[in-house]
């Protein structure tokens, strides 16, 4: 397989992948249990998605960096009922500040 | 517009601000990435246009770097590979796009560009959103957005590559996971949730050290679906499946 016929493929079967959702039936979304894991799943995906941005490297290594403390400010701030973008730019800051004094 | 009787009402103006804020918020941290993918994408071997062609057509963050990290191990030989594990991961857009569809109602063509913008961030962003208008922009704005400044920090990144010096500097890898987490916030009301979250938030972690990149996050799903197929703990029932998207709805506190 070449690089191209590599990245032509994978890009098509994501779209595929994609464009699978909107051409299911609605009816597949109804019943309670597959309404329930619908309205779970952005939970378990969400918070999924904080920790392993938060403490895994490149490669899935466990970590513990300045983006931890970013973590713990953005929590403090959503706590004080924050505004998203404060919360956003309070982490980025925090762990720019960590960095730049050496530590993460 | 006559959309607006199927839509249901228009956003106040400053929901709306609100919304698009959201929206460029995540796309900006989430484009700053785009600048790691060029540089790693042209590392492993990829071309320019190559590079760019996956940015533009895959649109998958995790995909992404799985099709660049697996070509860097393996060269040619590990096409087949990045493939597949490209395509594994990019079955939840699949999930997300159930969902979207839902939330959406976009028919015909429209369902098109769509279906490219169904990813995580956008999914995120609109399910976020208690009001349908709010759920609606929330996914447009932050597809478009988080498109047009992914592709256009792939270029940069794969031109310059790692002369632009590090984003970390700037703590903007610190930005998305803390972006992430505001909009898992208003989702935690329940006891239910809050289980959720944590279970998934542990899983992610063990499996992280051995699962290829996104792949954790998907085995994560799981605690969705076991929580799911258990009996609820509050009294709402079939009533959760207007809890899709919808923070406002009657927290199960008592269950908490």
């Amino acid at each position: 397989m070449t690089l191209w016929t590599t990245v032509l493929l994978a890009s098509g079967l994501a779209f595929a992948l994609k464009f699978l959702g909107y051409v299911v039936p609605h009816q597949v979304l109804d019943g309670v249990i597959v309404s329930r894991v619908t309205a779970m799943l952005p939970v378990a995906l969400l918070s999924a998605l904080v920790v392993v941005q938060t403490f895994t490297v490149p490669g899935g290594a466990l970590t513990l960096d300045a983006r931890a403390a970013g973590l713990a400010v953005a929590v403090t701030a959503l706590l004080l009922r924050a505004p998203f973008l404060v919360v956003v730019i309070l982490a980025a800051a925090t762990a720019a500040t960590l960095r730049a004094l050496g530590w993460g | 517009m006559t959309t607006n009787a199927v839509h249901g009402p228009r956003l106040a103006d400053q929901r709306r601000r609100e919304v698009i804020r959201q929206c460029l918020s995540v796309g900006i941290a989430t484009g700053a990435y785009g600048i790691s993918f060029g540089a790693l994408s042209v590392a492993a071997g990829l071309s320019l246009w190559q590079t760019i062609a996956l940015s533009a057509l895959l649109f998958s963050g995790a995909s992404q770097f799985a099709v660049v990290g697996i070509i860097a191990g393996g060269g040619a030989g590990a096409a087949a590979a990045a493939v597949a594990t490209s395509s594994l991961l990019g079955l939840r857009n699949g999930l997300y796009g159930l969902q979207m569809s839902r939330l959406l109602g976009v028919r015909g063509l429209r369902r098109v560009p769509a279906a490219q913008l169904t990813i995580d961030e956008s999914t995120a962003v609109a399910i976020a959103q208690p009001e349908p208008a709010a759920q609606r922009l929330g996914f447009w704005g932050t597809g478009l957005a988080v498109y047009v400044l992914w592709n256009l920090t792939t270029i940069l990144g794969a031109i310059v590559g790692n002369a632009l010096g590090d984003p970390k500097r700037f703590g903007l890898d610190a930005a998305a996971p803390a972006a992430f987490c505001a909009l898992l916030w208003p989702r935690l009301k329940t006891g239910d949730a809050r289980a959720v979250a944590a279970v998934a938030a542990v899983i992610a972690l063990v499996v992280a050290p051995h699962a290829p990149a996104g792949v954790p996050v998907l085995v994560a799903a799981l605690a969705a679906v076991v929580a799911g197929l258990l009996p609820s703990r509050g009294p709402q029932g079939p009533s959760w499946r207007n809890d899709v998207g919808n923070p406002t709805t009657p927290p199960d506190e008592a269950a908490a």
